[in-house]
C-alpha cells in the first residue's frame, strides 16, 4: 500500500513501450481500451493483420509476441483483436509485415504457404502465417497432430486446411534455403548457442523492462477518461484493487476483450496482473500444484497434464493456442461462466482458491466459489490470487470429458468430471461435477451419495443414474437441448464406469485415450 | 505444349496474401474525413413500427448523419421482386431487418449510436419455421413442379414402397472477410463504390436506382474478396446502397464494415429444407416411381430463392434415372433472414434428398447402398434423359465410380467396418460412397455471357480485365494463364486488375461455377484479336506467311528471325496498330423454358464421387471422419493445383454443412449462432487422417469449353454427402443394418445420439413384439 502510494506520487509513467520491427515503439495518450488490432490497422496503417470476428475465434488477427523466458525469447501467437495495447508494454511484437528478410526473401512460413498453394482468398492467410511463425520459432519437428492443434485457432473457409498443414511441414525443409535473418531459422532443441539475433532481442526486451507500475490515463470513446494500471508486485496490486474496487482485473482479456469489441462497454479502470511476478508462480510440490492468477493456460497445461492425463486432453481442446497463450487458468475460474472448461475437473479434484484482499488472504474450496449465475464469493476489493490442485493418490481414478459440436476450439455443451477412490471394489470416495448442466459448475451430490460406499459395478449404476436425474435442470440453447444434456450427463457417467471397470474396447473417438 | 495452361501455377496473389500486402476493401487508404456507418436493425421478427425516435442517435458523440427510408433519393429496394427494402418502412419482417443507418467519425461511435434508437413495435405473429409456413401457405414465390410419366401409379404398382421425411439445415457462408462497402462521392453527384461483391454490375444498378441515378453515374470496383461462396452475390447491394446514401448526404467518403455478428444476423444463408418422399422400387432397389416434395426456408423475401429452388429441382435426380417422377418445390416465407446463394445454389439440397431416399431403399432391402446407387445410375445411350428433358451426354460415372470403389478398397473396408462393429460396443464405424453430377451454367440463360478487356503496353506487358471477380477461387490466375497462352508470354507479364464496372460493362455475377468457363473464353477471344493484329502486322512488315509466325516463351518467331514479344508490340505501336481489345463469349446450346421447367439448362455436367469412413460414439453422439477418398472430374484442368484446392476446400465446407455447422434460432426468432464462438465451421483437426484426393486423369470436357476444362467451384461441395451417409451407416449398425435410422442434417452429436436412441427403442420394440409373438 505504502510502496504503491510512493510510486504513484512520482510522475506517472504514461508511455507504453514495446518493440516493433526491431525498434522501441512508444505509445502515449491512447485509450487503454484500444485493441491491438485497431491500433495496428487504424493508427499504424499496418493492414496485413485482419479482423475476421473481433472475438478471438477466427485467428485472422493473429500476431506474435516475444517475451523473455529466462534468458531466451519465447514466441507466442495471440489474437490481436482482443488484446489491449497497454498489455504489450515490455514485449516485442511481430506482425505479418515484418517477416521478410532484409534482402526481401519471404519467411519460410510464407514461402511454404505459397509453394503448397495454401492460400485461396488470402484473408485468413496472414493469421496462419503468424501461427506458423510462432510454431517455427518454438518447436523443431511438430507432428501432424501437433500442427492441427497449433492451428486450431485459425479458421480457413477456402482450402480445407490440407495444404496449410503441408506448409507447416514444408517450412522446416525450406528453412535451410534462406540465409541471413535469424528469424528465418527454425527453433532447435538442446544446448544450441543463443544466436546474435536472439541476443539482441533479449537486450531490447531487457531495455524496456519496467520496475514500477505502468499507470496510464487516456480518453474514452465518449470523451471521458479511462485508467490503466499494471503493477509489478502483488502488494501494489492488492493496494490498487482496494483503491479501485470497481476496477476490472485483466489477465489474458480473452473474455473482457469482448466486452469492448462486442458489448461496446467502457472499462473505466483496468488493473492488469500480467506483470506481477508473484502471480506468475507455478509451484509443484509432492502434495499439490499451485497456479498463480497470471499463469496462462499454455504455461500450466503441460505441468498439470503430467499428473492428470485427461486434463491434458481437456487443455488440448481448451479454446485455441492463441487464446491459451493469453488466457489464464484463474481467469477461466474467476470469470464464473457455467460452461468454463476447467471448473468441473478442478471442482472434482478438490481444488481450492486463495483469495486476497489487501494483505489478507483466505482459502476457499472452488466448489464454494460459485453462488449463482456469474456470481462468485469474491468480496469487494478481493481477487483470486491462485488455485491449488491437490495431487491425487495414485489409485484414484480421474476422467474428464468435454462434449461439443466441434472437437477443437469450441465451448462445451456438457463437460463432465469424475474422481473415484476405491476400496477393493467399493466406492470409498466419489466426486462428480458437470459444466453446462446448471447456472454454475456444480457437483452431482445426489449421484455421489448414491455411489458412496456402494459396489462399483453394473448393479449400482442404475441408482446413480436415477439420482443424477435430480441433480440438474439443464436448459435448451444453441449448444444443445436440455434433453441431450441430460442424456449425455448420464452417458458420461457410464463411460467413466466403462473406463474404470475393465472394459477393454475403444471408448473415445478423439484424443490421447483413443 | 503450353507453358501456362494446365500448369499448377500458384495463385496470382499468393505472395501478396502471405505478406499481408493483398489489399481488401477495408485496407484501401481512406480519404481525409472518411465517415463510418452502422446499421440500426429490428429486434422483432415481425412487427409494425409504432413509433421511432432517432433523436438520441443524432445527439450521440461523433454522429454526422442519420438516414431512414425517407432519405432514399430513389427506389427503396435491393431485391429481385420488389420485396427487399434497403430500410424497412413501417414493417419489419425479421430480427436484423435494417431500419436506419448512421454515419459517424469513428466505427465505435457509429456502432454505439445505433443502439440508442427508441423504437416501439406493434408485434405481429411471426412465422418462424417451414412447417408453420406450409400450414399457413406462406410463400415468397409460387410452388413449382416438374414431372414425367405417372409416378403415383408406378409407386403403387411397385414391389416395395417407402415414405418419409428428412430435415436439412441451412449454412452460413462464413467468408473470413465480412461484408463491406466504401462509397466515395465524386463530382456532379457521381459515386465510386468499393464493394466486396461477386456481382459489381448488379451493385452498380441497384445503387443507381436507389440514388435516382443512372448506371453511367456509378462505378463499382472490387479487386478481391476475402471469400464469397455465394454470400456476396446479391447481399452486397444493401451495404453499397447505405454507404452511397450516406456519402451523398454528407459529401464525405463513407465506409460500412459489418461486425461479424451483424453480418451473420443480417445476411442470407443456404436454405434449410424439409424433404418429403414417397418412392416405389423393385427387389433390386431400382426406383419405379418417386414423388419428392421440397420445402425450403426462404426467409422474408424472394432474393435468389426462385433459381435456388429451381436448381434443387434440377438436382433432385443427382446421378439417377427417374422414369416416373414428380418433383415439387415450395418456397416458404418465414420471418427470418432472407436466404440466398451459397456454393451449390440449391443443388446440394436436391441431391441430399435423392441420396437419402437411395440409402433408405438399401436399408430396407438390406443390401449395400452402393449397389442400389449403381442400379439406378443414368445409362449411357439409354435411360439418360433427366426429369427436365435434358439428355445426359457426358456421363463418366460408370467409369469413375468403379475406379473409386477400387482405389478406396470399398468392398474390403466394408468387411473391416462390419468386423470392427461386431467387436466394438460403444464406438461404431460407417462407410459410404456417393456420386455427384452437377449441371454447369446459370439457369437464367442470359447470365451465360462474359466480356474481357486486354491492353498491351509498349514494353510488352499486359493489363487484363474481365467481368469475373476474384474471391479466392483462382479465377484471375486461370484467366491470366489462358491469356498468357494465347500471347505466348509468361504469366508474370500480365497484371490482373480489379473487377470494375467501367472497364467491362454488364458483367454477370461470378457464380454458378462458371467464372473461368465464361471469362476464360472472353479473355481468350480478346487475346486472339490482339495476337491476330500482331500477326497481320508482322506478316506485312516482314513479308512472311501466317504459319511462319509463332508466339512462344515471351518471344515471337517471324520467319527466320525472332524478337521479344515486347519488341513486336513496340513496333506495332509505332506502326499505329491498336493494342487494346475486348473479347466476348456466350455459352452455346443452352435453352430452357421456365414455364414447363424443361430444356437444356446446362451446357454440360461435372462429375465426382467420394468415399468416406467415420467413427461415432454411441454414448455421446460425437463423430469423426477417419478417411476420405475422392475422385473428381475437372475435364482437362487449367490449373491442377487450383482445382485440387477447390475440390478439397469444397468437400471440407460440405462436411461442415452436414456435421458441425448448425443454425439455431431461439423461440423468439433470433438466430443465436451468429459468430464463430457459436457457429462451428471445420478446423484443421477435423480433416480425415487419410485424405486421398485425385482429379480424374482422363477428364476432358465433351464440349469445347476453355481448353476442355470443367467448372469446379461448386460440384465438389456435394462430395461431402458421403460423410453424412457414412455417419448414417454407423448409426444403422445399431439396428443391425435392418432398421434404418432417421437422421436429420447437420448430424451434430445431438442428432446422432437422438438417432441412435430412437433406433434402440425401435429395436427393443421389435424384440418385444418378436418375443410376444413367440408366446
Amino acid at each position: 500500500m505504502i510502496a504503491s502510494q510512493e510510486r504513484r506520487d512520482r510522475a506517472p509513467d504514461d508511455a507504453i513501450r514495446f518493440v516493433l520491427d526491431g525498434e522501441v515503439h512508444t505509445v502515449r495518450g491512447i485509450d487503454p481500451n484500444t485493441t491491438l488490432l485497431d491500433y495496428l490497422r487504424e493508427d499504424l496503417r499496418r493492414t496485413g493483420t485482419k479482423e475476421g470476428c473481433a472475438e478471438g475465434d477466427c485467428g485472422a488477427c493473429t500476431v506474435v509476441v516475444a517475451e523473455l523466458d529466462g534468458d531466451r525469447p519465447r514466441f507466442r501467437a495471440i489474437n490481436s483483436c482482443i488484446k489491449f495495447v497497454p498489455t504489450l508494454d515490455g514485449k516485442e511484437l511481430f506482425t505479418v509485415e515484418g517477416l521478410r528478410a532484409e534482402n526481401g526473401a519471404l519467411h519460410p512460413a510464407q514461402q511454404a504457404m505459397v509453394d503448397c498453394h495454401a492460400s485461396q482468398c488470402g484473408f485468413c492467410t496472414p493469421g496462419f502465417v503468424m501461427s506458423l511463425f510462432a510454431l517455427f520459432r518454438s518447436e523443431s519437428a511438430p507432428s501432424v497432430d501437433r500442427i492441427n492443434d497449433v492451428l486450431a485457432g485459425n479458421l480457413c473457409r477456402c482450402t480445407g486446411y490440407r495444404p496449410i498443414v503441408a506448409a507447416a511441414q514444408q517450412m522446416y525443409r525450406q528453412a535451410g534455403e534462406t540465409d541471413g535473418d535469424w528469424l528465418h531459422q527454425p527453433f532447435s532443441n538442446g544446448d544450441r548457442e543463443i544466436s546474435p539475433g536472439e541476443t539482441e532481442l533479449v537486450a531490447r526486451l531487457r531495455g524496456i523492462r519496467r520496475d514500477g507500475t505502468l499507470a496510464l490515463t487516456g480518453p474514452s470513446v465518449d470523451g471521458g477518461t479511462h485508467s490503466y494500471f499494471a503493477p509489478t508486485n502483488v502488494a501494489d496490486m492488492a493496494a490498487l484493487v482496494r483503491e479501485h474496487p470497481d476496477a476490472y482485473l485483466l489477465a489474458g482479456g480473452t473474455d473482457i476483450g469482448l466486452w469492448v469489441t462486442k458489448a461496446h462497454r467502457d472499462l473505466d479502470t483496468i488493473i492488469y496482473l500480467g506483470n506481477v511476478p508473484e502471480l506468475q508462480q507455478l509451484r509443484v510440490t509432492d502434495t499439490d500444484i499451485e497456479v498463480g492468477a497470471g499463469v496462462t493456460v499454455t504455461d500450466c497445461q503441460d505441468v498439470i497434464a503430467e499428473h492428470f492425463e485427461d486434463l491434458g486432453e481437456l487443455f488440448r481442446r481448451f479454446a485455441s493456442p492463441p487464446i491459451r497463450n493469453a488466457a489464464t487458468l484463474v481467469g477461466n475460474i474467476a470469470n464464473g461462466s457455467p460452461i468454463g472448461d476447467s471448473m468441473p475437473a478442478l471442482i472434482c479434484l478438490g481444488a481450492t482458491l486463495r483469495l486476497r484482499a489487501g494483505e489478507k488472504t483466505r482459502e476457499l474450496p472452488l466448489e464454494d466459489f460459485y453462488l449463482a449465475y456469474q456470481k462468485t464469493a469474491l468480496a469487494e476489493g478481493e481477487f483470486v490470487e491462485s488455485v491449488t490442485i491437490p495431487l491425487t493418490p495414485a489409485d484414484r481414478h480421474f476422467r474428464t470429458y468435454k462434449i461439443s459440436k466441434r472437437f477443437d476450439q469450441d465451448i462445451s455443451a456438457v463437460c463432465g468430471a469424475f474422481c473415484l477412490e476405491l476400496d477393493g471394489s467399493t466406492c470409498r470416495s466419489v466426486r462428480i461435477a458437470y459444466g453446462g448442466m446448471a447456472a454454475i459448475p456444480q457437483r452431482a451430490s445426489q449421484c455421489e451419495a448414491a455411489l458412496e460406499g456402494k459396489e462399483w459395478s453394473d448393479a449400482t449404476l442404475p441408482d446413480a443414474l436415477a439420482a443424477l436425474e435430480h441433480d440438474y435442470t439443464p436448459i435448451d440453447d444453441m449448444r444443445a437441448s436440455a434433453g441431450y444434456r441430460r442424456m449425455v450427463a448420464h452417458n458420461l457417467l457410464r463411460k467413466f464406469f466403462l473406463e474404470t471397470s475393465g472394459y477393454d474396447g475403444e471408448t473415445r473417438v478423439v484424443g490421447q485415450r483413443r | 505444349m503450353s507453358e501456362t495452361v494446365g500448369k499448377p501455377l500458384p495463385h496470382e496473389s499468393a505472395e501478396l496474401h502471405v505478406t499481408g500486402d493483398a489489399r481488401y476493401t477495408d485496407d484501401i487508404p481512406e480519404p481525409k474525413g472518411t465517415l463510418h456507418a452502422a446499421l440500426g436493425t429490428s429486434e422483432r421478427p415481425h412487427a409494425r413500427i409504432a413509433s421511432i425516435d432517432l433523436e438520441p442517435v443524432r445527439r450521440a458523440p461523433g454522429v454526422v448523419a442519420v438516414v431512414t427510408a425517407a432519405d432514399i433519393p430513389g427506389v427503396n429496394d435491393i431485391g429481385v421482386n420488389g420485396d427487399d427494402p434497403i430500410f424497412a418502412d413501417g414493417l419489419v419482417e425479421y430480427i436484423g431487418h435494417t431500419i436506419f443507418a448512421v454515419a459517424a467519425d469513428t466505427v465505435e461511435h457509429a456502432r454505439r449510436a445505433v443502439k440508442l434508437a427508441e423504437i416501439e413495435y406493434e408485434e405481429l405473429e411471426p412465422i418462424l419455421d417451414i412447417d408453420t409456413a406450409l400450414e399457413r401457405q406462406s410463400f415468397v414465390l409460387p410452388t413449382n413442379q416438374v414431372s414425367r410419366g405417372n409416378p403415383r401409379k408406378a409407386i403403387e404398382g411397385a414391389d416395395h414402397r417407402l415414405r418419409g421425411r428428412v430435415r436439412l439445415g441451412g449454412q452460413d457462408q462464413f467468408y473470413l472477410e465480412g461484408h463491406i462497402a466504401f462509397a466515395i462521392p465524386r463530382e456532379g453527384g457521381d459515386l465510386l463504390v468499393y464493394s466486396s461483391s461477386q456481382h459489381p454490375g448488379e451493385v452498380q444498378l441497384v445503387v443507381a436506382h436507389a440514388m435516382a441515378k443512372e448506371a453511367k453515374d456509378v462505378v463499382v470496383e472490387c479487386r478481391r474478396m476475402g471469400g464469397g461462396f455465394g454470400g456476396k452475390e446479391t447481399q452486397p447491394a444493401l451495404f453499397a446502397c447505405v454507404t452511397s446514401i450516406l456519402a451523398t448526404r454528407t459529401g464525405c467518403a463513407v465506409k460500412l464494415r459489418l461486425d461479424r455478428d451483424d453480418d451473420m444476423t443480417i445476411t442470407g444463408k443456404r436454405h434449410g429444407y424439409r424433404i418429403d418422399y414417397d418412392v416405389g422400387f423393385d427387389d433390386q432397389g431400382e426406383i419405379q416411381g418417386i414423388e419428392l416434395e421440397f420445402s425450403s426456408r426462404c426467409g422474408m423475401s424472394a432474393d435468389l430463392s426462385g433459381p435456388v429452388n429451381d436448381r434443387t429441382m434440377f438436382h433432385a435426380d443427382n446421378a439417377y434415372y427417374l422414369d416416373n417422377v414428380s418433383i415439387v418445390s415450395h418456397r416458404c416465407k418465414t420471418n427470418t433472414v432472407s436466404n440466398t446463394a451459397f456454393r451449390g445454389f440449391g443443388g446440394p439440397q436436391g441431391m441430399f434428398g435423392i441420396e437419402y431416399v437411395i440409402d433408405e431403399i438399401a436399408r430396407y432391402l438390406n443390401v449395400d447402398p452402393l449397389d442400389v446407387r449403381k442400379q439406378n445410375f443414368y445409362g449411357v445411350g439409354e435411360r439418360d434423359v433427366t426429369p427436365y428433358q435434358m439428355r445426359v451426354e457426358d456421363n463418366v460415372l460408370p467409369e469413375l465410380v468403379p475406379e473409386l470403389e477400387r482405389s478406396s478398397d470399398y468392398r474390403q473396408r466394408r468387411q473391416e467396418v462390419d468386423a470392427y462393429n461386431a467387436d466394438s460396443e460403444y464406438l461404431k464405424r460407417g462407410l459410404a460412397l456417393t456420386p455427384v453430377k452437377f449441371g454447369i451454367s446459370f439457369t437464367a440463360t442470359h447470365y451465360n455471357q462474359a466480356g474481357a478487356l486486354i491492353h498491351l503496353y509498349t514494353d510488352g506487358t499486359v493489363l487484363l480485365n474481365h467481368g469475373g471477380t476474384e474471391m479466392g477461387q483462382g479465377l484471375f490466375t486461370k484467366v491470366a494463364q489462358v491469356t498468357a497462352h494465347e500471347l505466348g508470354i509468361g504469366i508474370d507479364q500480365i497484371r490482373c486488375t480489379a473487377s470494375d464496372t467501367s472497364k467491362v460493362p454488364n458483367a454477370s455475377a461470378t457464380a454458378a461455377s462458371s467464372g473461368s468457363d465464361l471469362n476464360g473464353m472472353a479473355a481468350q477471344a480478346a487475346a486472339r484479336t490482339l495476337r491476330e493484329r500482331l500477326t497481320r502486322f508482322a506478316m506485312e512488315e516482314h513479308d512472311v506467311g501466317e504459319d511462319e509466325i509463332v508466339f512462344r516463351d515471351g518471344r515471337v518467331q517471324v520467319g527466320d528471325q525472332t524478337m521479344t514479344f515486347a519488341e513486336l508490340v513496340k513496333a506495332a505501336y509505332t506502326a499505329r496498330i491498336s493494342l487494346s481489345a475486348t473479347g466476348f463469349y456466350r455459352t452455346p446450346k443452352i435453352h430452357y423454358d421456365r414455364s414447363t421447367m424443361t430444356g437444356r439448362p446446362f451446357y454440360y455436367f461435372a462429375y465426382g464421387a467420394a468415399c468416406s469412413e467415420v467413427a461415432i460414439d454411441l454414448l455421446t453422439g460425437e463423430s469423426r471422419v477417419l478417411r476420405v477418398d475422392i475422385l473428381h472430374d475437372v475435364g482437362q484442368s487449367l490449373n491442377p493445383a487450383i482445382d485440387l484446392g477447390q475440390v478439397e476446400g469444397g468437400f471440407v465446407q460440405g462436411m461442415g454443412w452436414l456435421t458441425t455447422e448448425e443454425l439455431w434460432w431461439n423461440p423468439g426468432g433470433q438466430l443465436m449462432t451468429h459468430a464463430p464462438s457459436t457457429y462451428k465451421i471445420p478446423v484443421a483437426g477435423d480433416l480425415p487422417e487419410v485424405f486421398n484426393v485425385n482429379l480424374l486423369p482422363t477428364g476432358r470436357n465433351n464440349e469445347p469449353t476453355i481448353h476442355r476444362s470443367k467448372a469446379v467451384g461448386e460440384p465438389p461441395f456435394m462430395l461431402a454427402i458421403s460423410v453424412f451417409h457414412a455417419i448414417k451407416d454407423a448409426v444403422a449398425s445399431v439396428g443391425e443394418h435392418r432398421l434404418s435410422p432417421r437422421l436429420d442434417a447437420p448430424a451434430t452429436p445431438e442428432k446422432i445420439l437422438e438417432a441412435v436412441e430412437a433406433l434402440r427403442r425401435r429395436m427393443s420394440e421389435e424384440h418385444e413384439r418378436a418375443s410376444h409373438g413367440a408366446v
